[in-house]
């Protein structure tokens, strides 16, 4: 049994990173899109508490982890609630109607 | 006379808050009036006009009242009241407040101009009831009194002067009042201008002098050796830190009489520095020179430049006959009572300036008496009642200036209230006469008004009394102390020399001034109320004689025309006024308004004369009793063996120093029978000449000598020689310089316009083509570039992230390329 070290984690947080920021790109549905954003803050979860267990040492990382899921929860409050007002003004959640900023 | 000038001190002020009441009521009555008047009068009558106007004149006096009880109740040498409102300009050493100050000569001209002043208000309302602008006229009135009351009381030269200017402004208003008449217009228009000749003298008086008290400090190395520098607002410093400052007695007072030397225009700072002689002020001005005359005497003369203007001098007393073209209210108040002695106001104020310039003495004695000789003698010939009244006027403001140019101060001073009295009673009874005789002002359509006006002959008589000098009545008093003291005087010097023989000459030629006074001011007396009315017919034989009209001056304005066919009248107020006068008479209770006897086309004359109302009555009684009670005031020493009342009370507003020759008793007693002589004898002349107008001989005397009479007749030709000097060249100048106006400055402006619009078209060329192109093209660039970037402004969160990754993919592969 191979022994798992720090680039497993930060294979499988790349891997995670990479999978969001598609989801991000690619969706056109707006709760999607939120999905790929949480993949991507637990991507960089996932690189604090494994750079903060093999690296430093103590418990830094383990609390911003804590932090940055307590943020991530917010934010996809605030994004939800924003994903509520593009439907009650396009009508739908698709994020290419919204492009009133361009002209 | 005894004490010497370095016993004097400083002024002890005595500060109080209720000065500037004074003037302020006046004021706001010509406000209100000046800009409500004709509102007022329309809606709630002329009564409301005149209630305002004598009320505020009344306040006023009240106030000056309650200042002379608080100043008579302070120690005679701390009779100061002072009150400073603010300080008005403070550039570099010249600084000055607007501040009020009362010592007891300003105090007796305030109760003067207040309590005459509110007199001819409550007469003026009786005289002037027919007028439509009624309002404007006691506007006019209360302005007149607030410069007048500026003048007096202003604690420094610009204040006063302030007054002094606006006194000529209300002045010229007054006279030109009818302005729809040119000839009055005019009148007030050459009473503005001679006073502006004399008002440039004054004001370069000033300057010399103000520069003059400034060279003190050059001079003064000691008190900058100490460490001491003028600087603004000097006289605030603590004496403590300045000891320097202080050069009056060392008391426990003496921090509040510190004496502030160098330039001032402060009377009191003025006084302090030169009266006090450890400041050595006064010696170091007694001995300057400037280009070759001393100080002093170009000082004073300056000064007096502009006293010769307002008080009506030779050869500026020109305006003062014309200015009778004003209503008679105004000739009483302006041109007899107040206004006129601003000048001589002004001489005695500056006493002590004065008396260190025997020349300037000298000076303002010698104009005085040639003044009073000069205008005595055109009195003696005019028909005119204001014009004899204007020419007395003339004559005894010389009097007063004998009496201030020979070091009587005090005597001057007394001869300006008592002529105040006198004067102000004389011209309203010729106000009365002429409002009485419908409008008419020759005298010879006047005699036996005595039946129809009696209270106005009898008043006329008293003030005739005061005038010419008979004992007991005021001017005897006030004339006898002017000529006795200018016998006894040996101070004055003629062009810097000294001449004893000056006092004794100016006593001769008063003596025949008030001789001559005495005369024409009876013989106005006798042919206006003796004999037999000759109003409207009855002057026939005075036609073929009378040269009047064949050299008419241009700027006769109120002298009857007798060889006209025109009706005197009609020359002279049927502008805005004769209009009236038609209504006027048709309301009034004599009733007559168009008459069988009427032979001269007279449209609202004839009738017989009649009493004026009481408004005019009272104030006539109350100023006679004024012209004999006056008289109180100046008992000589030599009677009662204590000096006069008026001369204690104002002596230490006078603290000038002069000399006078020591006589006896006797020889004074002498002089003042020689002055009762010289009443009499003009009395006696003019009653055997003109009682009741029988007497055949002042026609045969001026068939006689008819080349003289007509020369003085027409006043020396003064006023032609006037136009022909002054006037002509002037209006020659004017025209050349209009001329040259039009032709060479205008072309010189044309040009330099041309000039400018040339260079501005190729100026706005280049702006067009270089400055706005290049600000064009960078606009457009700006725009194309901004049309070329929008495509990429989608819009969509997509294409800004997938630019967000692509972004950091770049700076990430960078980091590996250059690292």
């Amino acid at each position: 049994m191979a022994h798992v070290n720090l680039s497993h984690f930060l294979v499988v947080a790349g891997l995670l990173f990479v999978l969001g920021l598609f989801t991000v790109l690619t969706r056109r549905n707006a709760v999607a899109v939120l999905m790929g954003v949480e993949l991507v803050l637990n991507a960089a979860n996932i690189n604090l508490v494994a750079f903060n267990h093999y690296v430093v040492g103590g418990f830094g990382g383990q609390t911003f982890t804590l932090f940055v899921i307590v943020l991530a929860a917010a934010e996809a409050a605030v994004g939800l609630a924003i994903v509520l007002s593009i439907f009650h003004t396009f009508k739908t959640i698709d994020v290419r109607a919204a492009d009133l900023m361009r002209e | 006379m005894e004490h010497a000038l370095n016993e004097l001190g400083p002024i002890a002020v005595h500060k109080v808050s209720y000065l500037w009441l004074i003037p302020l009521f006046p004021a706001v009555g010509a406000f209100i009036n000046s800009l409500f008047g004709v509102r007022i009068q329309r809606v709630a009558g002329k009564r409301a006009v005149h209630v305002l106007a004598i009320g505020t004149m009344t306040l006023s006096f009240l106030v000056a009242v309650r200042a002379f009880l608080e100043m008579y109740s302070l120690a005679p040498d701390e009779r100061f009241l002072q009150q400073t409102l603010w300080n008005m300009v403070s550039a570099g050493r010249l600084s000055f407040d607007l501040g009020f100050a009362l010592d007891p000569l300003s105090m007796m001209m305030v109760l003067i101009i207040t309590f005459i002043g509110t007199l001819i208000h409550v007469f003026s309302t009786g005289y002037m009831a027919e007028e439509p602008s009624y309002w404007r006229f006691f506007a006019y009135l209360n302005l007149f009194v607030f410069a007048m009351l500026l003048l007096v009381m202003g604690d420094n030269f610009a204040v006063m002067f302030f007054g002094w200017e606006g006194v000529g402004l209300a002045s010229y208003l007054l006279i030109s009042f009818w302005y729809t008449d040119i000839e009055k217009a005019k009148a007030g228009m050459k009473a503005f201008v001679v006073n502006r000749f004399g008002d440039f003298g004054f004001i370069l008086g000033l300057f010399l002098l103000f520069w003059s008290l400034g060279g003190v400090w050059a001079q003064r190395a000691d008190l900058r050796s100490l460490g001491y520098t003028p600087e603004i607002g000097d006289r605030a410093v603590p004496e403590a830190r300045n000891p320097f400052l202080a050069v009056g007695p060392k008391t426990a007072e003496a921090h509040e009489r510190e004496v502030k030397i160098g330039p001032t225009l402060n009377f009191r700072e003025l006084r302090d520095q030169v009266v006090i002689e450890s400041t050595g002020v006064a010696e170091h001005l007694k001995h300057q020179v400037v280009w070759g005359f001393a100080l002093m005497a170009v000082v004073g003369i300056l000064l007096f430049v502009g006293a010769m203007g307002k008080s009506a001098q030779l050869p500026l007393y020109v305006w003062l006959p014309d200015a009778m073209a004003g209503p008679t209210p105004v000739s009483a108040l302006i041109h007899a009572a107040t206004m006129v002695t601003a000048g001589v106001y002004m001489v005695a104020r500056l006493s002590y300036l004065y008396a260190l310039s025997p020349t300037a003495m000298g000076w303002v004695a010698a104009i005085g008496v040639l003044t009073a000789f000069f205008a005595a003698t055109i009195g003696f010939f005019q028909y005119d009642i204001k014009k004899v009244l204007a020419y007395s006027t003339v004559s005894q403001l010389g009097f007063m200036f004998v009496g201030v140019g020979v070091g009587a101060f005090w005597a001057g001073t007394y001869h300006l209230l008592t002529h105040a009295f006198f004067k102000a009673c004389l011209f309203l009874g010729s106000g009365s006469v002429i409002l009485g005789c419908h409008h008419e002002q020759d005298m010879r359509k006047m005699g036996g008004l005595k039946k129809h006006m009696p209270v106005t002959a009898f008043t006329y008589l008293v003030a005739c009394w005061a005038i010419a000098g008979f004992p007991w009545a005021s001017g005897f008093y006030s004339k006898d102390e002017i000529l006795w003291k200018a016998f006894t005087a040996r101070d004055l010097a003629f062009l810097g020399h000294s001449a004893p023989w000056l006092g004794p000459a100016i006593f001769v030629l008063g003596i025949l001034a008030a001789t001559g006074t005495s005369f024409y001011m009876f013989r106005s007396y006798y042919m206006t109320f003796t004999g037999s009315y000759r109003g409207g017919e009855g002057h026939a034989e005075e036609h073929d004689e009378d040269p009047h009209a064949a050299h008419a001056a241009p700027h006769h304005v109120t002298a009857a025309h007798p060889h006209d066919n025109v009706d005197p009248d009609a020359a002279q107020g049927h502008g805005a006024h004769g209009a009236t006068s038609h209504g006027a008479h048709a309301a009034d209770a004599h009733g007559h308004v168009v008459h069988g006897k009427d032979d001269h086309g007279h449209v609202h004359h004839g009738g017989a004369p009649h009493e004026s109302p009481l408004s005019i009555t009272a104030v006539l009684v109350v100023l006679a009793a004024g012209a004999i009670l006056t008289g109180l005031l100046g008992i000589p020493a030599a009677w009662t063996g204590h000096e006069p009342l008026l001369e204690r009370w104002l002596s230490p507003a006078l603290p000038a120093e002069v000399h006078f020759a020591e006589f006896p008793h006797s020889t004074e007693f002498l002089f003042q029978g020689l002055g009762v002589g010289a009443a009499i004898v003009g009395w006696f002349f003019a009653r055997l000449l003109f009682k009741d107008g029988r007497s055949p001989v002042p026609a045969q005397l001026k068939k006689r000598f008819f080349g003289a009479w007509t020369v003085v007749y027409n006043k020396y030709y003064v006023d032609e020689a006037y136009q022909a000097l002054v006037v002509r060249p002037s209006l020659f100048l004017a025209r050349f310089l209009f001329w040259f106006d039009q032709h060479v400055v205008d072309w010189l402006v044309n040009f330099v316009g041309w000039l400018g619009r040339f260079v501005a078209n190729i100026d706005g060329a280049i702006d067009k083509y270089v400055v706005d192109g290049a600000v064009n093209a960078v606009a457009g660039l700006t725009g194309e570039a901004g049309r070329a970037m929008r495509r990429i402004e989608t819009g969509r969160i997509t294409t800004y992230l997938y630019g967000l990754t692509l972004g950091s993919l770049l700076v990430v592969l960078f980091n590996f390329l250059f690292r």
